[in-house]
């Protein structure tokens, strides 16, 4: 006994409609005989039947729309019995459809485990971290080398920020606290620094600057900070030893100025973006900048260059009520300018003794690159346009 | 034993040694025999070698390649020349349905030692028709392998290279490097399939390219150099089989990387090449990925439309500038 | 052609096979045990039989995507080409090619291929070979009336006829191009005129009769090695099942059909052999048994064989000895 079951006659056959039958119960039929016609989606077909016997049962009516491998006759072998055919069909449990043969045991159908390609072993110093948390760790002054530290993933731009939040919260821990940490002992470990510091009287500077704004509206009025700025990239214009690197056993002179600004991050940590190529800009424009660099750096977008491309630093941190600052210098720079609280002092002039809006402006300079001639030169310069500041314009 | 001679010289003398050295090998094609060749490479072979081993074919690229199949399928080492690539369209069928598939489709049972020579390449104003660069579609399948010879010594060598494998190899020569000179050292062992060559050290970025745009990337590596910018120039050499290693070793170095390629830009042999980076070496990455290819028109006539679609190089040059500018 | 009992019976003994070998494969498709495509010889046998007699085991064969004929009468075993139907490792293209893509490198057997046409120019670049060599092989390219239609025919004429090529053009015409009638197709139906305008020598034989189609064959090749030029003859013949197993049949008319099931071939051998006095001692139900239990011989070997291991899918690319 065997079932007689809808045939597939193509991959993209999933049923027919079985239109006819060309023999009726009882009747003989011999292998290859055609005995039904279905109606598939290329047009009738006839099917044909792969044993000979006896037609025992029609399963299917017809006009039937039936799955392949659907049972659609009973089909005697010679010399079986009906009755006892159609008892044992009713004994069979239901037939599934044929599935396409499981693969057998001993070869298992799943694509062997692939190495994994991998480069060949990457420089020590290199961190494997997305492009996208290279660019945040750069702008929030997270050390990547600190995170990946113990870790063989690479870094994500969410461990970046979440680094960066808990510097905010726990300065000793952090990955900023950490990077500064290091540049700073190397710095120190590797710069031979010398100091220098002189008064400078702002009276006269705040005095111009508040004849200047004066006549502006308050979206045009320039910053003391910016005057000052402006102050050290004369200055350095005048001195340019002082911008520039100490690389490889070589001192170079940067012919831009990017001076380092040291800028406060509303959730803690300081970084130090630089304003770039600064002597190309007058007062106006250095205080444009300024404004721009400082709203961009609290809001995370600042460029990859300006983390990058320092050729100085200008530390400021009167703004804290300290005096007198005394920068280490942020390798491979050769110089960091430090600008104290502006205090009233008693100032001397001549024989007068007066009151005066006073300033220490320090120098802590790389001794393998310049001079001690050199950082006393910059403060010279630097105070000179303090003293006439319609030439910062 | 270092000579100075032409691009076109050089894979005559290629020619000329094989068949000298190996009686299995021939080469067929259009003009090929008495005119001496489209482009004058086979000049002169017919004389040396005679009518039987340099064989005029009638214009049917389907019917000559697929017997250039045939032939290497029954032990001859055929070198079948397609005058240039825009033909080898009439024969895709045969390289792509039977080159490509017998050894697989035959469980292993028949190779295909198959070379075909064609030109490729744009830059002489002959229009839509006449200038592709397929190489990177060739590139896409699986059981050729694609070369594309630059300079003076791999026309030379690629032609002894792809007679000695048991594949079918495909040589696609840059129509306008015929004239090119350059140095060719006898003496020296070819370098292998399937290795990439760097032509130029640097240290700021790396340019990828093969054929005449490994001429254009030089150049712009020397006004880039100008400018402080040290570019790394490597020769891919071979399409089909690229030389991952190479490739993520330079770029392990540089952390920047471009793809120069005549190719029409979408789905060309450059995007691969990018997607390889990506899967083997992204870490390794300080900018986004460049690429400089042809612009995605028909390549027009006009001279000044034609310069401007192909990459050029001061194209590769405001590139490099990007990528150095970016992050 | 002198009809004997040994040819006969060894005619009618091939021709049963691949009958038999066809329709087994016909339940197992439609058992889902074979897939793909399968494109059935039945009616056509005798083109196969009676050419592949004529040929030496040195000679060469190319063939179309209806070829379990050919790879059958030309001697790869029905156990391998079953197994290679099943996508088996056993098969004899270890399951990379299936139905249409048989290939044996003992029988010098170069495959079905899939592309109308496209094994006419391999079959070219096989006898250049030979010819170059001077080997003293030939090639014999199978071919249907669809692929006159196809460029690649016209050229490898046009090439094997002006290089005086070493090779055999078998056109089996089965008047059918998929669904399309040749008089559809053709401006010349007379595919053998065709070949002539090429200057090559053309014949037409009955390709339902095999003693007709050995004799034409046998006389063919005799040509063809001496003369080192090539030949072409054009079978007539009729499929008697559909273009491909999904295939209604709209194009042609059942009556037709039935037409040309008066000639089928084991039949016009049987009368031969009435009319020669052998069809007795031929022993048709013996040959029937023993062809049944090649058959189901091929059936089991195939269902127990291996399937290939993953690990070995990328095999067969690129040559190992190229592996550097």
């Amino acid at each position: 006994m065997s079932e007689f079951k809808m045939p597939s006659l193509g991959a993209d056959m999933e049923s027919a409609v079985l239109m006819e039958w060309k023999v009726k119960e009882g009747d003989h039929v011999t292998k290859g005989q055609v005995i039904a016609e279905v109606e598939t989606s290329k047009g009738v077909i006839e099917i044909e039947v792969f044993e000979t016997g006896v037609v025992e049962k029609i399963l299917v009516e017809e006009e039937t729309e039936c799955a392949v491998g659907t049972p659609l006759a009973l089909i005697a072998s010679e010399g079986e019995g009906r009755e006892e055919a159609v008892a044992e069909a009713a004994a069979e449990p239901e037939k599934v459809p044929p599935q396409p043969e499981p693969p057998s045991k001993e070869e298992p159908l799943k694509p062997e485990p692939q190495e994994e390609e991998r480069p060949a072993a990457e420089p020590a110093e290199r961190v494997k971290a997305s492009p996208a948390a290279r660019r945040k760790a750069r702008e929030l002054g997270v050390d990547l080398a600190a995170l990946a530290a113990g870790s063989d993933r690479g870094i994500q731009l969410d461990a970046v920020e979440a680094a960066a939040e808990t510097a905010a919260k726990a300065p000793e821990a952090d990955g900023m606290r950490q990077a500064i940490a290091r540049a700073m002992s190397r710095s120190n470990a590797e710069i031979p620094h010398y100091y220098l510091s002189t008064s400078v009287n702002m009276t006269p500077a705040l005095a111009w600057l508040a004849a200047l704004n004066a006549k502006r509206s308050i979206k045009e009025r320039i910053l003391p900070a910016a005057l000052l700025i402006r102050a050290v990239v004369k200055a350095l214009e005048a001195v340019p030893e002082l911008n520039g690197f100490w690389q490889e056993e070589r001192h170079s002179i940067s012919k831009t100025v990017n001076p380092g600004i040291a800028i406060a991050l509303r959730k803690g940590g300081l970084i130090t973006p630089a304003l770039l190529s600064a002597e190309t800009m007058n007062l106006d424009e250095t205080m444009h900048s300024l404004d721009d660099l400082i709203t961009r750096t609290r809001s995370g977008r600042l460029r990859g260059s300006e983390m990058t491309q320092q050729t100085v630093t200008i530390t400021n941190l009167g703004d804290l009520g300290v005096e007198r600052v005394y920068g280490v210098i942020y390798p491979p720079q050769v110089a960091i300018v430090g600008l104290g609280r502006i205090i009233d002092a008693p100032w001397a002039e001549g024989d007068a003794l007066s009151v005066r809006k006073v300033m220490q402006a320090t120098i802590a300079g790389d001794h393998r690159a310049t001079d001690g001639r050199t950082g006393a030169l910059f403060l010279e310069r630097l105070d000179h346009f303090l003293q006439n500041p319609q030439e910062l314009l | 034993m270092s000579e100075k001679m032409t691009y076109r010289e050089a894979v005559r003398l290629g020619i000329s040694e094989a068949m000298e050295k190996d009686e299995r090998v021939f080469m067929m094609g259009e003009d090929v025999g008495r005119y001496g060749g489209c482009y004058a490479v086979s000049m002169g072979l017919q004389e040396q070698f005679g009518p039987q081993r340099i064989i005029d074919t009638p214009l049917s690229e389907s019917a000559f390649t697929g017997a250039g199949v045939g032939a290497a399928l029954n032990g001859m080492r055929p070198i079948v020349e397609i005058m240039t690539v825009n033909f080898s369209l009439l024969a895709l069928d045969q390289i792509m349905n039977n080159a490509a598939t017998l050894l697989h489709m035959s469980g292993g049972q028949f190779n295909v030692p198959l070379v075909i020579r064609m030109a490729t390449g744009g830059g002489k104003q002959l229009a839509a028709q006449h200038s592709h660069s397929l190489e990177g579609w060739f590139a896409h399948i699986p059981g050729l392998k694609v070369l594309t010879p630059a300079t003076v010594q791999d026309a030379r060598d690629m032609i002894g290279l792809a007679l000695a494998d048991p594949d079918p190899v495909l040589i696609f020569e840059n129509a306008l490097l015929y004239n090119a000179k350059g140095e060719l050292d006898t003496a020296a062992a070819p370098l292998p399939i399937g290795k990439a060559l760097v032509h130029r050290e640097g240290k700021d970025l790396t340019i990828l390219a093969y054929g005449i745009n490994l001429f254009k990337a030089l150049e712009a590596a020397e006004t880039l150099s100008k400018e402080g910018i040290e570019a790394e120039v490597i020769d891919l050499r071979s399409l089909r089989p690229l030389d991952d290693a190479a490739i993520m070793a330079s770029l392990r170095k540089t952390h920047r990387v471009m793809v120069v390629d005549e190719g029409w830009k979408s789905g060309s042999i450059s995007a691969e090449i990018m997607a390889r980076i990506n899967e083997q070496a992204f870490f390794e990455l300080d900018a986004p990925m460049g690429r400089v290819c042809s612009m995605e028109v028909p390549i027009p006539y006009a001279k000044h439309l034609e310069d401007a679609v192909i990459p050029q190089p001061d194209k590769i040059v405001a590139m490099a500038r990007r990528l150095m500018e970016a992050i | 052609m002198e009809l004997d009992i040994t040819l006969a019976r060894e005619f009618y003994r091939q021709m049963l096979l691949i009958r038999r070998f066809e329709e087994k494969c016909v339940e197992l498709y439609s058992n889902q045990k074979i897939r793909g495509f399968l494109h059935l010889y039945i009616g056509e046998e005798a083109i196969a039989t009676g050419v592949m007699q004529a040929l030496g085991a040195d000679d060469s064969v190319l063939s179309t995507y209806r070829e379990h004929g050919h790879a059958l009468a030309r001697g790869i075993p029905a156990k391998r080409i079953m197994a290679e139907m099943y996508g088996k490792v056993e098969g004899c293209s270890r399951g990379r090619g299936g139905s249409m893509h048989l290939f044996d490198a003992e029988t010098r057997f170069y495959g079905g291929s899939a592309i109308v046409g496209g094994g006419l120019p391999l079959a070219i670049g096989m006898a250049l070979a030979d010819k170059m060599m001077k080997r003293d092989r030939v090639t014999v390219a199978f071919f249907g009336d669809g692929a006159v239609a196809e460029g690649a025919f016209h050229e490898s004429m046009n090439l094997a006829a002006l290089w005086q090529l070493p090779v055999l053009f078998v056109c089996e015409n089965n008047r059918y191009a998929m669904g399309t009638a040749l008089e559809l197709t053709e401006s010349e139906t007379n595919l053998a005129n065709k070949a002539a305008a090429y200057k090559i020598v053309s014949r037409q034989v009955d390709g339902m009769d095999v003693v007709a189609v050995a004799e034409a064959a046998e006389e063919a090749i005799a040509e063809v090695r001496a003369a080192k030029r090539p030949l072409f003859l054009e079978c007539l013949t009729y499929r008697f099942r559909a273009h491909s197993m999904f295939d209604a049949e709209l194009y042609r008319e059942k009556t037709e059909v039935a037409e040309w099931k008066q000639k089928d071939p084991l039949a016009v051998l049987k009368m031969r052999a009435e009319t020669a006095g052998l069809w007795a001692q031929l022993n048709a139900d013996e040959l029937e048994e023993e062809v049944s239990a090649i058959v189901d011989e091929a059936v089991a070997f195939a269902e127990n064989g291996t399937l290939e291991s993953l690990s070995d899918l990328e095999k067969f690319v690129y040559s190992e000895e190229a592996a550097q």
